[in-house]
Formats: structure tokens, C-alpha cells, sequence
């Protein structure tokens, strides 16, 4: 029990010094909502030009739910290439603290974040559209977010380890990933009009499934249980990129600490 | 080069030198860290060269002392603290921290200990209190007594608190790393590894911190390693002085033991500039040369 408070100590360290960062560049982070409220309106208004309703709900519900699970994303995967670049990550893995600890702070904090974040942008979006949302689900859209959630933390637990290998191409390895998944997820269309490899690929993001998912209950007033295709892959991809990702993270740090690659460079 | 050492075991002659005062002998003292044929490579550059970063160096300093690493850049004194810092794993050899070893005991290691680099390595956005209490909180202390004790830390290296809610960007090099300082105490280590704390400081800041530390040495129960480069700071502050070239710690002892010995046995004035040369066969001239020439090889 003693332990189990003290790890949740931990993480709530991270969570607050992620909240004084924010608070600190305040600057940014409102930078960064309106070019997130600019770039949904943009690609939106593609469907509404078209005067396609349906079309409109399809890029709107890609643009939120791909800018919540990029937030969570970036904000996991990168944690370690912040402390590379503020020079504290010797600091932070000299602290008696667990590793998973320090990954559930960055990761609450990056859930907490994206959930404002996304709201703020969806609020804009249903004021400018007057979006009718009468069929919906939200049941079904809650479900399949906490599920993407949990395996985008996974994912993006494994790719924090890319910085902690690569000191200098680390982070970009991170962004490439993350250009692949929203390539192959179908966040602005639909997967089945990618070429073949591409559709191979798309089987292995979480986003693919939320995205399906999400659409169905929002659009179509689908419920979890009519959309059990969609559940069990991301269900299992929640079981096993979360200790998948420990594991590698794991494995990481030994790597970093025998080659020297916790040392601040660059 | 004659350097006046056993050369099987690498560490100064245990006879008293001429000129040193008879000391009265006193117990022995608990052992704060024991190293043990420590060795550490490194492979560098595209063609994966290995270099000995640390070449079997074994140490031992007792509790309360103040032992100082002292060597030219590029000569391993970085990579011993973070070796002893559970930042980096041996090759070989073995490290204990008050009788726990650094890789099998990491987290209690990670307990009695905190580090002090060479650049104060912060959120720099962050305040100093908000660093402070990030950090106080990863070691497990309440923040409301994180707060005092930083408060008390800071006043007494002077920074007010009215400083404590300002971005540290905003301050001086000086001021920033008695923030680091007062974050390594903040969180009551037993053994203190302060890696070039007053390299880059203004003079006045330097001296603050070495006040502080001879503090620190005269008021409180605390074990220190202090690399340095700078010779002076080491024979002011340090009991016992080890030095390092190449990864080997070559000779040490006391301050007042090593300039005896180049003065007995090799005819020179007793100051730790002759000591350094003496023992790493080298002047301050030909450590830039070489430094400047593994900047080279590096390009």
C-alpha cells in the first residue's frame, strides 16, 4: 500500500509539472488551439462545401477524435525527448521512482490535456455547423475512445523509448510513426480505398478501430454491442501495448545505460 | 615518468612524507562508497572505436568525508559520478553505496543519494520553487515541508523567496546552480556527488559555493565527491583528493600528503598544479592539445 502511494505520488509529480509547463507557455498552448480550430474548420468545410451532411460528420469526428489521440500520442511519446531537451532526464532517471509511475503521470496528463483540447475544438465545431447529433450514441463513442485511449498509451509508451535509443533521430522516429498511423487510420476517409499494404498496415492502429467505432455510434446511433468487430482488436491491442510497452521501456533504459545515451546531448 | 606510485596498486606510498605533520590516528569510519576494479568503455565515432572511459579504478571513502576527483576534461570524472549516480552500468567491478550495490540495489542507491552536474539542468520555465517541488516530490516528501526546506536551502545560498516564483531562465548562471545545489539537498542524501559544481560560475558565485560546501563539510553529517578541474578548489575543499587521467585514478591522498610527495621525492614546489603534472605526466598545454585533437577525430 505504501508503495502503490508513493508511485501515485510520483505520478501526480508529473502531472503537475506538466501542468506548470502548460501554464508556462500559455502562450503556445493557445497558439496551438487555434491552428487545431483553423485546421478542423479547413477540412470540414470540405464536406460542407459539398453540402454533403454525412461527409461533414465522417471529417469531423476524423479531425476530433485524430487531434484527441494525437495529443496523447505526442505527449507520451515525446516525454522523454522533452527531458533530453531541457536537459532533466538524467534527473528524472536518477529519482527513486518506478518507471511505470513516471509513464501513468505523463500519461494522465496527456489524457486530462487532449480531453480540453479536443473539447474545445469540438465546441467550436458543433456552434459552426449547428451539427445534428440527435441519432447519436455517445454511449458508443465514450466506450471506443476510453479503448483507443488506453492503446494509444501503449503505443505511445513504446515509441517514448525511440528517444531514449536514437538521442538525435529518436524524435523523429516518433513523428514518422506518427504520420504512418494517420495515413493508414482512415481519419479523413475511408481505409478501404487505401492500396492493399496500406489496409495491411491499418489493422495495427487503434485509430483505424476508434475511428469506425466512433462513426457508427455518432452517425449512425450504433451500440457497443453491434460493434464487436471493432471492440475486440482494440481491446486486445489494450491488454498488449501497455505491458509491451513497460517491457520495452524496460529494456531501453538498460540499453541507454550501458551505451551512455542518458547523457544530455543536443 | 617516475609518479612515485606502487605500480600494481596505483596509489600514493603509505609512508609519511617529508614535511607532513604527524597525524593522530583515529578509528576507522563507516565506508560511504566502495568502488572495486570499476571499469567503463564506451564505443565512439562511426567505426565504433572502443575507448576506456574508467579503467579500473577501485576507491574507498569513508563517512563523512570530502573526496575529490580531480582531472582534465575528457579524463572520466563525469563518468564516475554518473557510474556511482546508477546512470550508467559497469562493465566490471563493483560499486556500493553504504553497503548497497549501485546495479542490484539501484532504488535504495537511488534513495541515498543526489547529484549536482555541471550545468544546472532544469525546466527553465519553471520557477525555482516549481523545479524544487517536482523534484521533492519524486523523492517522496511532502510539499509543504518541499517548500520550507527550499526556502531555507535558498536563503541560506542567498536567494530570497520573493526569487522562488520568477522562471529560472530569468536568472544568473550562478543563481541557477545554487538552485541545483538546494535541489540535491533538498532531498537529505547521504552521499552528495557534486560534478564540477563552480565550472562556468562568476568568481563571487564561485566562492558562495564553495563556502557552502565547506558548510555543508563543518555543519552536517554529509558525504561528498567533488570532481573538479580546478586545483585550488580541490585542495580548499576536498580531505582527499584522487586524481584521474585516462580513466585511472593514478595517486591520492591528502591535499597536504600529495604536495609533500612531489616536493620529497621530486625536488618541486609542493603545489597541486606540480602534483597534477607529476602524476598525470602532463601539463595544462598538452591536455588542450589532446582535447583538441580528439575535437578533431570526433569531426
Amino acid at each position: 500500500m505504501a508503495m502503490l502511494t508513493r508511485d501515485l505520488r510520483a505520478s501526480m509529480a508529473f502531472v503537475e509539472r506538466n501542468f506548470n509547463l502548460t501554464k508556462r507557455y500559455w502562450g503556445w498552448e493557445v497558439a496551438w488551439l487555434i491552428y487545431s480550430v483553423a485546421g478542423a474548420l479547413s477540412v470540414t468545410l470540405i464536406g460542407h462545401s459539398l453540402g454533403d451532411e454525412q461527409l461533414l460528420l465522417v471529417l469531423v469526428i476524423g479531425t476530433i477524435f485524430w487531434s484527441y489521440l494525437a495529443i496523447v500520442f505526442e505527449f507520451i511519446g515525446e516525454s522523454v525527448q522533452w527531458e533530453r531537451w531541457e536537459g532533466t532526464l538524467e534527473y528524472t532517471f536518477m529519482a527513486p521512482i518506478r518507471r511505470h509511475a513516471q509513464l501513468l503521470g505523463a500519461a494522465l496528463y496527456a489524457v486530462i490535456f487532449g480531453m480540453i483540447h479536443t473539447l474545445f475544438v469540438l465546441a467550436v465545431l458543433v456552434a459552426f455547423f449547428e451539427l445534428d447529433l440527435s441519432q447519436a450514441n455517445f454511449a458508443t463513442a465514450i466506450a471506443f475512445t476510453l479503448l483507443g485511449t488506453v492503446s494509444f498509451i501503449g503505443i505511445g509508451i513504446a515509441a517514448s523509448i525511440l528517444p531514449l535509443m536514437y538521442v538525435e533521430r529518436g524524435a523523429q522516429m516518433v513523428f514518422v510513426l506518427q504520420s504512418v498511423l494517420l495515413l493508414v487510420s482512415g481519419v479523413y476517409y475511408s481505409v478501404e480505398i487505401l492500396p492493399g499494404w496500406m489496409q495491411f498496415l491499418s489493422q495495427f492502429s487503434p485509430a483505424t478501430y476508434v475511428l469506425d467505432g466512433v462513426r457508427a455510434g455518432l452517425i449512425e446511433g450504433a451500440s457497443v454491442g453491434d460493434l464487436l468487430d471493432d471492440v475486440w482488436p482494440l481491446l486486445i491491442m489494450a491488454l498488449v501495448f501497455i505491458p509491451a510497452g513497460l517491457w520495452a521501456f524496460g529494456r531501453a533504459e538498460r540499453y541507454a545505460k550501458r551505451t551512455g545515451k542518458l547523457k544530455r546531448v543536443g | 615518468m617516475q609518479t612515485g606510485l606502487d605500480p600494481e596498486l596505483k596509489t600514493a606510498p603509505t609512508s609519511q612524507p617529508a614535511g607532513v605533520a604527524d597525524a593522530a590516528p583515529r578509528a576507522p569510519r563507516e565506508t560511504a562508497l566502495l568502488a572495486e576494479h570499476v571499469t567503463k568503455e564506451f564505443r565512439v565515432g562511426r567505426k565504433k572505436r572502443p575507448v576506456k572511459a574508467i579503467n579500473n579504478v577501485s576507491l574507498r571513502i569513508e563517512r563523512g568525508e570530502i573526496y575529490g576527483v580531480l582531472g582534465a576534461n575528457g579524463s572520466g570524472k563525469s563518468t564516475l559520478i554518473r557510474l556511482f549516480s546508477t546512470l550508467l552500468t559497469l562493465d566490471s567491478g563493483t560499486a556500493e553505496i553504504f553497503g548497497k550495490d549501485v546495479q542490484r540495489d539501484e532504488m535504495a542507491v537511488k534513495q541515498m543519494i543526489n547529484r549536482v552536474s555541471v550545468d544546472a539542468a532544469f525546466f527553465k520555465k519553471l520557477s525555482p520553487f516549481e523545479n524544487l517541488a517536482y523534484a521533492a516530490k519524486l523523492y517522496g516528501m511532502p510539499a509543504a515541508s518541499a517548500r520550507t526546506e527550499a526556502i531555507r536551502i535558498l536563503a541560506r545560498l542567498g536567494i530570497s523567496e520573493k526569487r522562488l516564483g520568477r522562471p529560472l531562465e530569468q536568472m544568473s548562471r550562478g543563481m541557477q546552480q545554487k538552485v541545483a545545489i538546494a535541489r540535491a539537498l533538498l532531498t537529505s542524501p547521504i552521499l552528495l556527488l557534486m560534478d564540477e559544481p563552480t565550472t562556468g560560475l562568476d568568481p563571487r558565485s564561485k566562492l558562495e559555493v564553495q563556502a557552502f560546501v565547506e558548510e555543508l563539510r563543518d555543519t552536517h553529517d554529509a558525504t561528498i565527491v567533488l570532481t573538479t578541474h580546478d586545483m585550488a578548489e580541490a585542495e580548499r575543499l576536498c580531505d582527499r583528493i584522487g586524481i584521474i587521467d585516462g580513466g585511472r585514478i593514478v595517486v591520492e591522498d591528502t591535499p597536504d600528503h600529495l604536495k609533500a610527495l612531489v616536493a620529497s621525492d621530486h625536488g618541486l614546489e609542493p603545489t597541486m598544479e606540480n602534483v597534477f603534472m607529476t602524476f598525470t605526466g602532463k601539463s595544462l598545454d598538452d591536455d588542450l592539445d589532446e582535447e583538441k585533437s580528439e575535437d578533431e577525430e570526433e569531426e
